[in-house]
């Protein structure tokens, strides 16, 4: 292996000493799900304690293709960047029928945006960014080698069995997230069911150092190539000159002789020639797409793969974790803090339910498509690539993974008035990452804060004077044509090409709140105090 | 049934059928079925409304579950 891990041992902790602690929120999990959750919640003021049951980051690369809403919630700790310059930026994916292109496609929408579509960077280089931003961050309490062996919920507080090296402790917090993965402990703890359906077919899945220096390559996916006869394979290059690769290999076959590694190896030179190359990490893998019910049980919240799992083939997993990350903390703080009702987790539930659904939904598609189940649908799937050569038409049926973009969430309990627009950006949504220069960073999520905002298009008129009625929890943010104010109150921001005011479809008077997560709560055309105090009051659960 | 149309619509349904059936001789069975498959797709983008479609494909299923079992 050449990433080097670094180990770290338990310490001692005021439970271990036979000290009573009550936490206001224990995190269990120390994947990218957990410790986004935790940086989040520091962010917001809030401590907590992460329990993580091994000594290091993440073995193998499994979780890859980044996303760019996933590099927008990092960059909020300072994490994006890093994985930027350690990792692999893409937005091509090229689609193969035997060894011809049949087309490719963009994922890159908007010109301008920080961040790219994805940058491909192995898991266990974005959790040691993450396990470093923790380290950096006071109000996290990181714990290595502390397996939860049981969770017990009560009415006003959660308690955990926790084990360690120096013996077992009990633990207790006013909420506990759980973000321990596929085989969730805290899942099992509460007898949940973990629901959903499990497709045949395997693939076989391996990270491979290749000894050559390989042109670069964005995403590659091939249906039937002369180098793996009638299945599909996939490609995708990583960081430190590190390839990833997939092959379809059927329900029948022997695991363990698959995953030998000269035998992987045979199949990888196959695909990116004869060269020289190491096999890092393998694994046999069949789909799952399932979730819980709830993602919410009383003072236990669930997110990432402990609480839905889907195929890999359109990085839907670590993407929605980091996201459910995101949306979890804030309602959390603001109901830790007192600022919101508890029903406010509540729309977690919803938002992240609704997301896990849309997930399920795609990657189950996607996996119909790549593995028809008998011959009527092979026939049909044949027909979709072989037209697809040809006809344009044709390739939007071709689904070898839709990838992961931010989730809208279209019926968000929290979603005030969506306002007559015609475009811009839909209520439920995350804003766009658009150039907006300001002293507060380069781009327009740089400058917003862990609160409720009001972007107002005020198009060079003076601010509306009842902009100041509005209470100190919600910040007005003034964009204008021309540049922007350099100081005082409310905060503004330049858009002189005008690219913010077409993506908001904006006409002067248009009004965009903004929840602390970054999407919109609720739009108007024209700013009312009392409509935005509402709609604010709304997105927190009241 | 709101949006299929399944009253008469053929200029000329002799002659379509005729072409239709022309144009599978002498295939074997499973370039046949490609055929159908291809022209099933290339009708379906002709139409593109997803609600005729969806109301075409529930149609073409009608009957067949009784028969079948």
């Amino acid at each position: 292996m050449s990433y080097q891990y670094k180990h770290h041992g338990w310490q001692p902790c005021p439970e271990a000493r036979d000290e009573t602690v009550r936490h206001k929120a224990i995190i269990v999990g120390g994947g990218p799900v957990g410790l986004t959750t935790a940086l989040e919640l520091a962010a917001y003021g809030v401590p907590s304690v992460v329990l993580e049951d091994g000594d290091t980051v993440s073995e193998g690369s499994r979780g890859l293709c980044w996303s760019k809403r996933t590099l927008e919630i990092l960059d909020r700790h300072g994490v994006a960047e890093q994985v930027r310059a350690r990792g692999y930026t893409w937005h091509t994916g090229r689609l193969f029928h035997g060894d011809r292109e049949i087309y490719h496609f963009d994922l890159q929408a908007v010109a301008g945006e920080k961040f790219p579509a994805f940058v491909n960077l192995q898991q266990y280089y974005t959790e040691e960014f993450l396990v470093d931003a923790v380290a950096r961050q006071p109000l996290i309490d990181h714990r290595w080698q502390s397996k939860v062996v049981d969770v017990a919920p009560g009415n006003d507080c959660v308690a955990v069995e926790v084990e360690t090296p120096a013996g077992r402790y009990r633990a207790e917090a006013d909420w506990l997230v759980a973000a321990d993965g596929t085989r969730s402990a805290a899942r099992r703890a509460l007898g949940l069911k973990f629901d959903g359906s499990t497709f045949e077919d395997c693939f076989l899945i391996a990270d491979l150092k290749v000894h050559a220096a390989l042109p670069n390559a964005d995403r590659r996916f091939w249906f039937h190539p002369s180098f793996h006869p009638g299945d599909t394979a996939l490609c995708h290059k990583q960081g430190d000159d590190m390839w990833r690769v997939d092959f379809q290999l059927g329900a029948d076959i022997d695991r363990e002789a698959e995953k030998d590694p000269a035998r992987v190896i045979a199949r990888a030179q196959k695909m990116l020639g004869p060269h020289p190359m190491t096999v890092e990490w393998v694994s046999i893998y069949t789909f799952q797409g399932r979730r819980l019910e709830r993602l919410r049980h009383g003072r236990v919240l669930f997110a990432g793969d402990a609480a839905h799992q889907v195929s890999p083939f359109g990085a839907r997993g670590g993407n929605s974790g980091i996201q459910d990350a995101e949306n979890l903390a804030w309602k959390l703080a603001y109901v830790i803090r007192g600022k919101a009702p508890d029903r406010l987790l509540d729309s977690y539930d919803a938002e992240r339910g609704e997301a896990a659904d849309e997930n399920i939904l795609l990657t189950s598609r996607s996996t119909r498509f790549l593995t028809p189940k008998t011959a009527a649908e092979r026939v049909f799937r044949d027909a979709v690539l072989d037209l697809a050569g040809e006809h344009p038409f044709a390739r939007a049926l071709v689904n070898s993974g839709r990838l992961s973009t931010a989730t809208i969430h279209r019926r968000s309990p929290l979603n005030g008035g969506d306002g007559g627009f015609a475009g811009g950006v839909a209520v439920g949504g995350p804003c766009p990452n658009l150039p907006a220069p300001a002293a507060t960073g380069s781009h327009l999520l740089d400058s917003l804060g862990r609160r409720f905002q009001l972007l107002c298009f005020a198009d060079g008129a003076p601010a509306p004077a009842a902009l100041v009625e509005l209470d100190d929890d919600i910040e007005p943010i003034l964009v204008t044509r021309g540049a922007a104010r350099s100081q005082g109150a409310p905060q503004s921001l330049a858009d002189p090409d005008g690219r913010l005011h077409d993506a908001f479809a904006a006409q002067p008077g248009t009004c965009y709140l903004l929840r602390p997560d970054q999407h919109v709560a609720a739009r108007w055309r024209r700013f009312d105090a009392d409509a935005v105090k509402s709609a604010r009051d709304r997105a927190l659960g009241y | 049934m709101a949006k299929l149309r399944t009253d008469p619509n053929l200029t000329d349904p002799d002659g379509f059928y005729e072409a239709l059936i022309t144009a599978q001789e002498g295939l074997p069975a499973a370039a046949a079925d490609q055929l159908k498959a291809r022209l099933i797709l290339l009708l379906a983008n002709h139409i593109g409304d997803d609600e005729t479609l969806r109301e075409a494909v529930a149609l073409a299923r009608e009957g067949l579950e009784k028969k079948s079992r």
